[in-house]
């Protein structure tokens, strides 16, 4: 039997490996056999795989540049606008604008912000929170957090044919192969 | 697995992914509660009740209740403010500075480092809080659109100080949660009953360890470990400026920011040792937790032990050089020989003594011997900040409003009910958190050579 792609019964084809060498080598052959739905689970970072299954746009980091420069320049104007604008107060003709000593605290706020913006923006482009997904539905998938190495196929790719693509899976010599029911 | 230079390994020998797994997160999910366990919370428990009482009380009666006086308005409290927080900085220190050095011992010791630095500034908040006198309303010192249409005083170090703490307990706790996350999703996946399972589950936010999602992680942990690196140097110089801003002899110092930041290793390393030594036998993790990782933080002890002496050193010979008569008082004569002399030569015997005994390899191998050196460095750094915070005042400018503080009961409540406010977090830590870092851990598995033989070993079983 053959499905078209974006089978709306199933998410996708999952394959389990047992070494990370064997999941990066496993995705970019994939990714080189023209699937472009991919991903990789792993119970730890693996160098190279988000590569091989074609991830380039990593945008955290100038995201929390970004709120790192929001609370700096935020900070130091929050004190400036309270000490010269909003309510100067004149000791001994000392100037409005001490601007040493709002260094602390315009420091503090740059790490707040960057961090803040760091980490909201890495849930957020992961798309976390998402409580359930598809792949938890595959028993073995639970080892993903422990021991074992999984290369998804998603039904939504165009060159995704459930039979077709389980053989490609096979051939990369996999521990198994599963069905992912949405 | 081999030892390099005869020192002992990161990590014990035959450990893959599954077993480390398997061993850290059956004290989450499968062990029973324990009895020792159970006494220890109890223990810290009480002492938690004790400072619940010792705060109702000071909200019915008013800082009063403590040993505090004019000119001794900094008692015990401010004392306990900045002990606390410099045990809270080796947790940074080791989750922050030593990944960005790509230290890999400090991978089975950081997690539980990141929890006591939680606790130890949640200890170190509610003192200076208590001691506004009027703790309820403490959110004057924030910048909020107010009636009185007023301001924080941006030039006050105290005002520094609520930014710079409040910055590094949110941030600590960031740092910590995100290094939790696929740890809690390996819990909610060992878990056997439905109820754990959400709860995990939640608390995982869903991370399934996709590909995409490990390569922004590990993104922003290096980030916010780059971010915390400066962030632990400021908060403890910030912590310093309280005293270095003020003109009172004996605060009124430059060496103080430095200083204050090696002190804060030095106790922050002497609780991470106070803490591992009684986890690794309790919970078995001695191929976790390993001789070399108890010979490292002794080491560091020693290292930071001696920049603590030469700020003591220091701190007299400016004294004596500046030929500022209230100075070479307060650091030559008040301090050694006056009314505190006794705690100010048990600081130096502690702080500068008993580190010295560390150059010797017997005593950095023997856990008694570490664990008792731990403790009495504690003990060294809550005298210190005592003989800081409290002789400077007790004799200052004018001898005629020289004053002796004696701590009351309430002050004994209010320190030892922050000791039972960290011991129970930690139990509790300790039996539902992982208290080492699965993910890491595998890692480490990873970049040891012999994770090919391990991981074939666990395919065939």
């Amino acid at each position: 039997m053959s499905h078209v792609a974006g089978d709306p019964t199933i998410f996708g084809l999952l394959a389990e490996f047992v070494h990370p060498e064997e999941v990066v080598e496993a995705a970019s052959k994939a990714f080189e056999a023209g699937y472009r739905q991919l991903d990789a689970y792993s119970p730890y970072p693996v160098d190279g795989l988000a590569e091989a299954c074609g991830f380039t746009k990593n945008r955290v980091a100038p995201i929390t540049l970004i709120g790192g420069l929001v609370g700096g320049f935020g900070g130091f104007f929050m004190q400036w606008f309270s000490a010269v604008v909003h309510y100067p107060i004149n000791v001994g003709g000392r100037p409005l604008n001490s601007w040493p000593s709002f260094i602390p605290i315009t420091f503090e706020m740059t790490v707040l912000f960057a961090t803040l913006f760091g980490v909201v923006g890495m849930l957020l482009l992961n798309g976390l929170p998402r409580l359930h997904h598809p792949v938890f539905h595959v028993p073995r998938f639970e080892l993903a957090s422990r021991s074992r190495f999984f290369l998804s196929i998603q039904a939504t790719d165009p060159k995704f044919e459930l039979s077709a693509t389980r053989e490609f899976l096979q051939s990369l010599n996999p521990q198994g192969v599963d069905v992912v029911p949405w | 697995m081999t030892t390099v230079n005869d020192r002992p390994d990161v990590l014990g020998p035959g450990q893959t992914y599954g077993s480390i797994t398997d061993k850290i997160s059956a004290i989450v999910v499968d062990q029973p509660t324990r009895r020792g366990w159970v006494l220890g919370f109890l223990v810290g428990f009480s002492l938690l009740n004790l400072l619940m009482v010792s705060v109702a009380y000071l909200l019915y009666r008013g800082v009063g209740i403590w040993g505090v006086q004019i000119p001794v308005a900094w008692g015990w409290a401010i004392t306990n403010f900045v002990w606390w927080i410099g045990i809270g900085h080796a947790g940074t220190l080791i989750s922050a500075i030593l990944l960005l050095l790509k230290q890999e011992w400090r991978t089975s010791i950081n997690r539980f480092a990141e929890a006591m630095t939680l606790f130890a500034v949640a200890c170190a908040g509610i003192f200076p809080l208590l001691h506004l006198g009027r703790p309820w309303v403490f959110y004057w010192l924030l910048p909020y659109p107010n009636t009185m249409s007023l301001w924080p005083q941006w030039r006050s170090p105290l005002v520094w100080d609520v930014f710079a703490v409040s910055t590094y307990a949110l941030v600590s706790l960031i740092f910590w949660y995100i290094g939790l996350v696929p740890d809690l999703a390996t819990v909610r996946d060992r878990a056997r009953s439905t109820p754990v399972k959400v709860i995990y589950g939640i608390l995982a936010l869903g991370w399934r360890g996709s590909a995409r999602h490990w390569h922004r992680y590990r993104t922003v942990y290096l980030l916010l470990a780059a971010l915390a690196t400066p962030l632990v140097v400021s908060v403890h110089s910030v912590v310093s400026f309280d005293f270095t801003v003020g003109i009172v002899p004996g605060w009124h110092s430059t060496i103080f920011p430095p200083y204050f930041v090696a002190g804060a290793i030095y106790s922050g390393f002497a609780m991470v040792l106070t803490l591992a030594i009684p986890l690794r036998a309790a919970y078995g993790l001695h191929a976790q937790i390993t001789q070399r990782h108890l010979q490292n933080m002794a080491k560091v002890l020693l290292a930071t032990g001696m920049l603590v002496t030469y700020g003591y050193v220091m701190e007299a010979f400016m004294a004596w050089y500046s030929a500022d008569t209230y100075d070479q008082f307060i650091q030559l004569q008040a301090r050694p020989f006056g009314p505190y002399a006794t705690t100010y030569w048990a600081l130096i015997v502690c702080n500068c003594g008993t580190p010295q005994l560390l150059w010797i390899p017997w005593f950095r191998r023997n856990v008694y011997a570490l664990f008792v050196i731990a403790l009495l460095v504690n003990l060294g750094m809550w005298l210190e900040r005592f003989v800081i915070v409290v002789t400077s005042l007790a004799t200052d400018f004018l001898p005629s409003s020289w004053q002796v503080y004696h701590a009351t009961f309430w002050d004994w409540a209010a320190f030892l009910g922050s000791i039972g406010l960290f011991v129970s977090c930690f139990f509790l830590f300790i039996r539902f958190l992982p208290m080492i870092s699965m993910t890491e851990m595998r890692e480490l598995i990873h970049e040891t050579a012999e994770h090919h033989c391990a991981a074939s070993e666990e395919a065939r079983s």
